[in-house]
């Protein structure tokens, strides 16, 4: 095939893109090589539109082993051990084939982890939906839940925690985000830089098929009508194969044989071997007739963009290959030497006797483009007022059923229970609290993470919503016990050709990295995700916040089941009211202007911190955040969970009682506590300058607003489980 | 008391069972499936996962493997072996238990707190557990136990039944049913009683921490029995 502008073009490339590869080359590429630039230079792997904004981000700290630039980051959980996690879209895929779309982001994320040594622990995710009344929602949401956990089950590794959102902007565009926690002793990581000359590169796992090809250029672009023609990009995942590629890689791991090493994800051979060889400022030559092919009469082209799962490369010590051979027969799995090290600092590929490609890797990494896209900075919408007419015929209680059976906020059993959250053995906080938790396996410590995004926040503000996820994420790893670590960030937005789109990604990007600065969370790895967009439509920006933190000693880990009758619920943090961009404004007076809710970041720090205190002085029987419908959603849900009730006296410094219940203030936990702990627990409060309100006493199975308002807790409970379950049964 | 599980392809609760014995007494040693041999044993556990993907049917080609024909004459010899979820599904395709495990009701992956009712302790696994309802986690696709009218009425006749899932109080009924079994039942024994395989995982329920810990009551008392 003839290699022009066209054909270049074709391969999504843009026009300029092409002239300079022909600069960089000085001649016109042949189309093996045209398919490694395209898959290099696109905005999947090239991060062309993102990296001068993501150079912005904090990433290091006292207990950062590894940031971004490897395959997953790496921290430091004290005494040996260390662990390894990441998070990654997997959005068009999911959306053109929700099962394996689904299923293979899942893989793709655990052998990114155990790519540097680690075991997987646990897997999180974050996928949101349009909105349930359109007609591929259902089915979506079905394929995606079968999807993780046909894969994540398989391999045995439990799946803790989760969110899941609907919102008709994802009508078009469903995001699926896979997180995966891996532990590893500090001395035993693997990285994928090369090393040596003359070094064997060793391709093991899966056969190369025909699957997947271009699937990084697909995650490049938007989607049109014809997007159902590109199922074929879409790969197809299979777990056992990974289960026994990840059993293979740490047997070989225990030894001293691997050199480097690095999965076949996105671009697969392509972009696993510029990789190894750029990091190593060294060249790599492969005879692709040694690849191990699924199917007769593969070319090249196919060969390299091949997407087929479950495949590594690695670099071997001299001489180790027979060793490490012993390791991949055992367990079934594929083993050729298909290459070597070079000093040549070039990819050069051969195929029957014939060089195919002779590439500077130079040129297809730091010389790959990098845009200063153009972007508009967002404006702080006006606060709306609310008027009094507008709420005075609300029955608390009725707005409180309705949110709890709101499709954002509902319990979402309907899909944890799909997922083996308790294999290993170790999972001592399921999913559904705030988030999950599982111990290092044969140690007093314990890990929690979760994973959070809140759009509509980032859509009205980006700027404070960027800051805002991740201060919940800080909230929810403290509302456990755990002390809040580091960060992952998958970063969903629109188009980056877009100012607006362009805009929010920046300003989400300084929010996240302002606010993991202050609170000392450090960003240690991530993804990037744009094209999130139909047509002209994009995503609201959706920027995925996973989060992690340790527990020193597990049996301090906190729930968020109401524990006792008569003991007190409290509120730390002050409640000033703010209803803009709420659920309340949003869906009971369909309000949906103004801006969210400020973010403090003294006031998160320190209301974090000195709850964490109480935590370890083990005054706190039982702990949540207040996030999407504010207090009162908050508590019914404490209640829900514990099978208890409360009497709430509602303080008299907000007049308005719905202002005060629903309001989406930050900065905010509910606490329980004994009630002969008050003084200590209100001296260590007010020592630290944390506002808080005595809110009520944990009853019997009632809610009670101020002695009259009352409902049972099995009606908000029935609220509360059955919108999905109903929603996806019907 | 020396115990042994096998590890096939696939297989992703081994490790869970292996430190679930170990706790509460075996000298546990794993085995690997393409050994012909097994070490002298007085308790053969298959475990849970994937084996060999659960491609063909679950539990079929991992009931070939090479160990098995070790496990089949172990069995028949009156050795005590126990099949744990996919363990139960490959016992299932050996024919050392009767039935088959078809795929769960709903068409779902189900992971859940359980309760079970012992329906029979004169036998090795259940003797002398003080409870008659049990609090066991499931974690299973293919789940839904079927046999013909016939085999039902055998294992009925012969008291092979282990388990049945009920509610907290031991009622036994369609609605506590996870996953569409026949007459609600969760485990079931050979002829001889020797051969347990049930879909729950008591190894997932050994330290309170965890799920539960109905688990450690049966682990201890397994034990016991053997000794």
């Amino acid at each position: 095939m003839i290699v022009n502008e066209q054909v270049a073009v074709d391969h999504g490339l843009k026009k300029d893109e092409y002239a300079k590869i022909c600069e960089l080359l000085k001649r016109t590429p042949n189309i093996t090589e045209l398919g490694i630039f395209s898959a290099m230079w696109n905005e999947h792997c090239s991060y062309k539109s993102s990296r001068l904004h993501l150079k912005k981000l904090p990433t290091k700290g006292k207990k950062v082993i590894q940031g971004p630039g490897e395959n997953a980051g790496v921290i430091d959980i004290e005494d040996d051990d260390a662990i390894v996690f990441k998070i990654e879209s997997h959005n068009h895929p999911s959306f053109i084939e929700p099962y394996q779309g689904a299923a293979t982001g899942v893989g793709g994320i655990m052998r990114d982890v155990f790519t540097m040594g680690a075991r997987p622990i646990a897997n999180l995710n974050s996928i949101h939906f349009g909105s349930p009344q359109h007609k591929k929602t259902k089915n979506l949401l079905r394929g995606v839940v079968h999807g993780i956990g046909g894969y994540g089950n398989c391999m045995g590794v439990p799946t803790i925690a989760g969110q899941t959102s609907f919102d008709s902007s994802y009508n078009g565009n469903i995001l699926v985000n896979a997180m995966t926690l891996g532990l590893v002793k500090k001395d035993k990581i693997f990285y994928s830089k090369a090393a040596g000359l003359n070094k064997p590169v060793i391709y093991v796992g899966s056969k190369t098929g025909r699957d997947g090809i271009h699937g990084a250029s697909m995650a490049s672009a938007s989607f049109d009508e014809k997007i159902e023609e590109k199922k074929p990009t879409v790969q197809v995942g299979d777990p056992f194969t990974e289960k026994l590629l990840l059993e293979a890689c740490l047997e070989l791991m225990a030894g001293d044989s691997i050199i480097a090493i690095q999965d076949m994800g996105a671009a697969g051979l392509t972009s696993s071997s510029i990789e190894m060889a750029s990091k190593g400022n060294l060249g790599i030559e492969i005879n692709l007739n040694k690849v191990p092919c699924r199917e007769a009469k593969m070319t090249p082209y196919e060969i390299m963009l091949s997407e087929s799962q479950e495949r590594m490369l690695i670099i071997l010590e001299n001489g180790k290959e027979e060793h490490a051979k012993k390791i991949f027969d055992k367990w079934n799995l594929d083993f050729a030497v298909i290459g070597k090290t070079t000093k040549s600092k070039k990819i050069e590929l051969y195929f029957d006797e014939e060089k195919v490609a002779d590439i500077p890797v130079n040129t297809l990494v730091e010389n790959s483009p990098m845009y200063d896209r153009k972007w508009k900075k967002a404006k702080l919408p006006k606060k709306n007022r609310i008027k009094k007419d507008d709420i005075k015929h609300l029955k608390i209680i009725d707005v409180l059923k309705k949110t709890l059976a709101n499709p954002n906020v509902c319990s979402k059993e309907w899909i944890w229970q799909q997922y083996d959250h308790t294999v290993m053995g170790d999972t001592i906080q399921k999913p559904g609290g705030d988030a999950g938790v599982v111990r290092v396996h044969g140690t007093d410590k314990a890990v929690a993470a979760c994973v959070d995004s809140s759009a509509v926040y980032c859509w009205a503000h980006p700027l404070t919503g960027g800051k805002q996820v991740v201060c919940e994420s800080f909230r929810n790893l403290i509302s456990v016990g755990a002390k809040p670590i580091a960060i992952t960030n998958c970063l969903n937005f629109g188009s980056p050709e877009n100012e607006e789109n362009m805009g929010e990604f920046v300003e989400c990007v300084q929010g996240i990295g302002e606010a993991s600065d202050y609170l000392k969370f450090p960003v240690v790895s991530g993804n990037v995700s744009f094209y999130n967009q139909t047509k002209d439509q994009g995503i609201k920006p959706t920027p995925a916040i996973g989060g992690v933190g340790l527990i020193s000693d597990y049996k301090n880990m906190v729930t968020m089941n109401f524990k006792e009758v008569n003991n007190l619920v409290l509120v730390i943090g002050k409640t000033e009211g703010h209803i803009d961009q709420s659920l309340f404004a949003r869906t009971i007076l369909d309000e949906k202007n103004g801006p969210p809710p400020e973010v403090n970041l003294f006031n998160e720090k320190n209301n974090g911190e000195t709850l964490l205190k109480l935590i370890n002085n083990n005054l706190i029987k039982s702990a949540h955040d207040v996030s999407l419908g504010g207090i009162i959603t908050a508590v019914a849900k404490m209640c829900v969970k514990g099978k208890k009730g409360i009497n709430i006296k509602k303080p008299k410094y907000l007049i308005n009682e719905i202002e005060y219940f629903f309001a989406e203030d930050q900065g905010r936990y509910i606490i329980e506590i004994n009630k002969k702990d008050l003084k200590k627990v209100a001296d260590i409060l007010n020592k630290n300058a944390v506002h808080y309100d005595e809110l009520g006493t944990i009853i019997e199975n009632e809610l009670y607003i101020n002695d009259k308002t009352k409902v049972t807790i099995d009606e908000l409970s029935t609220s509360n489980k059955n919108w999905l379950k109903n929603y996806m049964n019907k | 008391m020396k115990s042994s599980v096998i590890t096939f392809p696939g297989s992703n609760c081994d490790r869970d069972m292996d430190v679930a014995l170990k706790k509460f007494g075996f000298k546990n040693k794993m085995v690997w499936h393409d050994d012909a041999e097994l070490p002298k044993s007085d308790l053969v556990v298959l475990p849970g996962g994937f084996s060999y993907g659960d491609y063909l049917r679950c539990g079929s080609m991992a009931s070939k493997s090479k160990i098995m024909q070790s496990v089949i004459n172990f069995a028949n010899s009156g050795g005590m072996v126990m099949g744990i979820c996919n363990g139960f599904q490959i016992l299932v395709e050996t024919g050392l238990v009767p039935g088959v495990l078809l795929r769960n009701k709903y068409l779902e992956f189900i992971c859940k707190n359980v309760f079970v009712k012992i329906n029979d302790k004169k036998n090795n696994y259940f003797k002398n557990v003080s409870n008659e309802i049990l609090e066991f986690h499931i974690a299973h696709n293919e789940g839904n136990y079927f046999c013909t009218n016939d085999q039902l009425k055998e294992i009925e006749d012969n008291n092979q039944i282990a388990i049945n899932y009920c509610d907290k109080n031991g009622k036994i009924d369609d609605q506590f049913n996870p996953n569409g079994s026949i007459n609600n039942i969760a485990g079931i024994f050979n002829k001889a009683k020797n051969v347990l395989g049930m879909m729950p995982h008591p190894e997932r329920m050994i330290d309170k921490s965890l799920s539960g810990e109905d688990g450690s009551l049966f682990f201890k008392n397994l034990i016991n029995n053997l000794k």
